[in-house]
């Protein structure tokens, strides 16, 4: 039981650092909430899938922003994509970024373009591992026999 | 006459040694028989000498006793006198002539008086003591008194004569007597005399002394009648003038303080603005010190009345608690009130003048105190009264704030009510009409210094003159409190300790309010109403709270039962998370104590995790000393930010702060119950399509709507949610994204619409920013509305529910 406490008290100091240092906002509460005895797994799922549509248009973005002519409506669509999932999943310092890119896309900078593409990578990677160690810490309290909750 | 006669022998006058032969004579008178003693007289002739002839012829012609002149005696030389008896031949009778005695006279008798010896054996069987000189003095002659005894001292003392009778008709004698040394001073009588006279003269004084004494305190007792009845004057004059000028500074005082709030609602820039609340303040302080000086002279004069009107003892404390929390926050002092369940709701008195005197009481404890807190309590007398046998609390750091407090029981043990005399008085719950309420105002200020604690009820007292002026104040609050608990039948006292802390406690008697149904009827339903609204939406909740302290526990507790919410104490986290846990009933929120949330943030963490472990619906929130403290601690747990409520607590603010919580304002993470419900009701079962062409945004949008129970089917492109919109369809409603490659949500709306032949489905848009430009947008090309993008379940309530009725029938 011990341990059990010791690990979930780590979980939710962990999650308390990823609020308190922006990685993750309500809407990352709202998407545990989502998550049930029906679908276990689904914040995994959607993170993981956020994840990959992240680094999909992470490239489409470096090719467009690498040509001579940069098409910034391109940019700025894909962009957009991002914005929105990043919101959806309560990635809050992605999207945050997105909105910074999104002006300097509208301003048809691509100086900006081109660091907002590269903050974008880094905090993906980031949030990437934080959440992989949650994921983790989640396992490890199930493997002892707790549960863990929905957030509220 | 015959010559041989045996006659006794008689002296002779004359010179006593010439004897010579007696001359031829016709009578002669030896003496023939003698005594031994005097056997010198033997042959003498008493006829020979002058006074002895003549003494003898005396004799016998009167036949009584003749006595001599004093003459020398022959031959002792003695002063002496001698007594002649004649003595008859026959018995004569007693009115004899002379001559017949002349002629019956056969011889004589004489006796020899040696006067000298006489009158000293005579004085020495009288005068033992003192020694008296005795002259003895024929006075046959009163102008040569003859010397028959004594010597010749000259008479300086008091003399005593006496008449001495012989017996001879034809001589006097007298006696002289005399003392020989002058007596001495008679000091007893003289010392006893002057003693008494001493007395006598001292008493006499002492009774002048008294009888001018009491002349002259009637004297000034008279004059002093004379001053009071003028100084009693003055004072009613001074009463009369006071109230009269003040009541004449009160009205344009309050024309100066309406025409300031007035300019407070003009234009008015940053320092204009400060100026006039300057101006305020200090024109507010003056109407109250106006007003406290009218109440003095009322006072005074006994003019104060009462009034009798029922009103809400809970709700007159949260006024005065309003009042100065402001003043308790900025110096970091605690705040509580606490009212027993056993007061009654209603009671009939004057609540303007209890809140003047609880006001008072607040005021000074604010005034001194610059840390821990002051406690207001109302209980009644026959609790207390219950409580007093009980041993009390033996920690001193069982108080509010922890820091330790003047014992309030010794303020008011010493109260009439509490000792009654005799057994006259009897506690009344006999008299159910009446309620003996008992106040206390516990701080933990400055105490009031010993030597000026028997003062402090004096009018115009102030501890210390720089009182007024550190802290300002006239001292009449607390002669007025006395004065007016005095009219409420009530007693007030306090006990202080310097550094540590003053309680005052007071009692009131009112009557019962509740039971009374006449005149009190619409302004007790309008009470009761406004209560009800308050505790209706909370009714029947339960609560947990969690503080390490009990009395401040408790005082939480009332605050939030009046809400009608059933409330469970705990010390801490964990007993908290082992009464949720084993309770049945499910608690609605939880109240922690900011100084447990502070104590550790992990812990504080692991309690919220292991809260929503147990039921998710649980609210949390802290109840902080004040806005600055709450402001740092939210920073700390990010991932939950429980709502803050400020102390002290008021029913009020508590019902306002529980209904925002509960209603889940935007960017709240918590779910309102209210509207998951009400989403339910709306969407469980109803089909619905989401198009969106990422596919993050989908899976999250679909998994929301699940929740509710709606059936999800999701479309990642406006051609394919054309496709599924071809009527007939069986969707209940459709959330479009707008910003999608090859047809954007504005065109696919405009394609389904016009495919709508009946029926309109209602398409509603899902946006990340919303616009003025894309509502527009959204309007023209037929959407209905839009929500924002990820959900929020308040919005999308407001939203869905404009186009989906209600579910009734559906099983939660």
């Amino acid at each position: 039981m011990d341990v059990l406490s010791q690990l979930q008290r780590q979980l939710a100091d962990f999650l308390a650092s990823l609020y308190r240092e922006g990685f993750v906002d309500d809407q990352f509460t709202q998407l545990q909430k989502l998550q049930d005895e029906s679908s276990p797994d689904f914040v995994m799922e959607v993170v993981s899938l956020f994840f990959e549509d992240c680094e999909k248009l992470v490239n489409n973005m470096a090719k467009v922003l690498e040509q001579q002519v940069v098409d910034f409506k391109q940019v700025d669509s894909h962009v957009h994509q991002l914005k929105g999932s990043s919101s959806s999943i309560g990635a809050a310092r992605i999207r945050n970024v997105c909105i910074a890119f999104k002006t300097f896309c509208e301003a048809q900078n691509r100086e900006g373009c081109l660091r907002c593409l590269q903050q974008v990578n880094h905090e993906h990677a980031q949030l990437k591992a934080n959440l992989q160690s949650l994921f983790t810490l989640e396992r490890q309290i199930v493997a002892a026999g707790g549960s863990v909750p929905a957030m509220q | 006459m015959d010559t041989f006669e045996q006659s006794p022998v008689q002296k002779d006058d004359s010179v006593a040694e010439a004897l010579e032969p007696s001359p031829i004579q016709e009578e002669y008178a030896p003496v023939i028989f003698a005594q031994d003693t005097v056997a010198h007289v033997v042959a003498l002739d008493m006829l020979s000498g002058t006074e002895d002839r003549e003494n003898v012829l005396r004799a016998r012609a009167s036949g009584k006793g003749v006595l001599t002149a004093p003459f020398r005696l022959l031959k002792t030389n003695r002063l002496g006198v001698i007594l002649t008896f004649a003595v008859y031949k026959t018995d004569l009778p007693s009115n004899a002539i002379p001559r017949e005695r002349i002629q019956a006279t056969d011889g004589y008798i004489g006796g020899i008086f040696d006067i000298e010896s006489l009158v000293e054996k005579l004085l020495q069987q009288l005068a033992s003591k003192q020694t008296i000189l005795v002259n003895v003095y024929d006075i046959t002659n009163q102008s040569h008194p003859i010397s028959m005894y004594g010597s010749n001292v000259s008479d300086d003392g008091l003399e005593h004569v006496s008449a001495l009778n012989f017996g001879d008709p034809f001589r006097k004698h007298e006696m002289r007597c005399r003392f020989k040394q002058k007596p001495p001073w008679p000091w007893l009588a003289i010392t006893t005399s002057i003693g008494i006279l001493v007395i006598a003269l001292l008493i006499g004084y002492i009774f002048h002394a008294t009888l001018n004494r009491i002349a002259k305190v009637e004297d000034d007792c008279h004059k002093m009648r004379e001053l009071t009845k003028r100084a009693e004057a003055a004072d009613v004059a001074k009463s009369q003038f006071l109230a009269t000028v003040s009541h004449e500074i009160r009205t344009p005082m309050n024309g100066v303080l309406g025409m300031l709030q007035m300019l407070m609602g003009t234009a008015l820039d940053a320092n204009q603005q400060d100026y006039v609340r300057t101006a305020q303040d200090s024109g507010k302080a003056l109407v109250t010190l106006i007003n406290e000086v009218l109440d003095q002279a009322k006072i005074e004069s006994g003019k104060i009345e009462l009034e009798a009107m029922p009103f809400d003892l809970r709700a007159i404390m949260d006024e005065v608690l309003a009042l100065f929390s402001g003043k308790a926050h900025e110096k970091g002092v605690e705040l509580a009130v606490y009212v027993s369940d056993a007061v009654p709701e209603m009671v009939i008195g004057d609540p303007g003048r209890f809140r003047q005197i609880i006001t008072n009481l607040m005021g000074n404890s604010i005034k001194f105190t610059k840390k821990g807190h002051i406690f207001l309590t109302v209980h009644l007398v026959e609790e207390v009264m219950d409580s007093m046998d009980v041993e009390t609390e033996s920690s001193s750091r069982n108080t509010l704030s922890g820091l330790p407090v003047a014992d309030g029981s010794r303020s008011w043990v010493g109260f009439k009510i509490f000792n009654p005399e005799g057994s006259s008085h009897t506690p009344s719950p006999s008299s159910s009409d009446l309620v003996n309420l008992i106040v206390s105002v516990e701080d933990t200020g400055e105490g009031i210094p010993l030597e000026a604690q028997p003062c402090v009820f004096t009018p115009f007292m102030q501890v210390d003159p720089s009182i007024s002026r550190k802290y300002g104040g006239t001292g009449i609050g607390l002669s007025i409190s006395k004065c007016l608990v005095g009219l409420m039948n009530g007693e007030i006292g306090f006990v202080s300790i310097p550094d540590i802390g003053s309680t005052f406690t007071f009692t009131a008697v009112f009557s019962n309010g509740c039971c009374n149904s006449n005149d009190s009827k619409p302004q007790k339903q309008r009470l009761k109403n406004q209560s009800n609204t308050m505790s209706s939406t909370f009714q029947g909740m339960t609560a947990l709270v969690v503080d390490p302290k009990p009395v401040r526990a408790k005082v939480s507790r009332y605050q939030i039962q009046r809400l009608g919410i059933h409330v469970e104490l705990v010390l801490d986290f964990n007993q908290g998370l082992s009464s949720i846990s084993n309770e049945n009933k499910a608690v609605n929120m939880v109240f922690v104590e900011q100084e447990v949330w502070d104590r550790d943030s992990s812990i504080s963490a692991l309690f919220i995790y292991e809260l929503i472990q147990i039921d998710q619906g649980t609210k949390l929130f802290l109840l902080g000393n004040s806005l600055s403290s709450s402001r740092t601690n939210t920073a700390t747990s990010g991932f939950y930010t429980p709502s803050v409520i400020t102390k002290p607590l008021k029913a009020s603010m508590l019902s306002a702060s529980l209904q925002r919580a509960m209603g889940g304002n935007k960017g709240n993470p918590c779910n309102g119950e209210h509207s998951s419900l009400s989403l339910r009701n709306l969407l469980a079962g109803r089909k619905i399509l989401i198009v969106d062409d990422n596919e993050v945004n989908l899976i999250v949008a679909d998994a929301a709507l699940k929740k509710y129970g709606a059936d999800v089917v999701c479309a990642d492109s406006g051609k394919k949610a054309m496709k599924l919109l071809k009527p007939p369809h069986k969707f209940d409603a459709c959330f479009m994204d707008i910003q999608m490659p090859e047809m954007d949500g504005f065109e696919a709306t405009r394609i389904i619409r016009d495919m709508e032949s009946n029926g309109h489905i209602p398409i509603l848009a899902m946006t990340a920013d919303v616009i003025q430009a894309t509502y527009e947008e959204c309007q023209r090309c037929g959407m209905d509305g839009y929500v924002s993008k990820p959900f929020e379940a308040e919005q999308l309530y407001q939203e869905v529910s404009r186009f989906l009725q209600p579910i009734t029938s559906v099983n939660l």
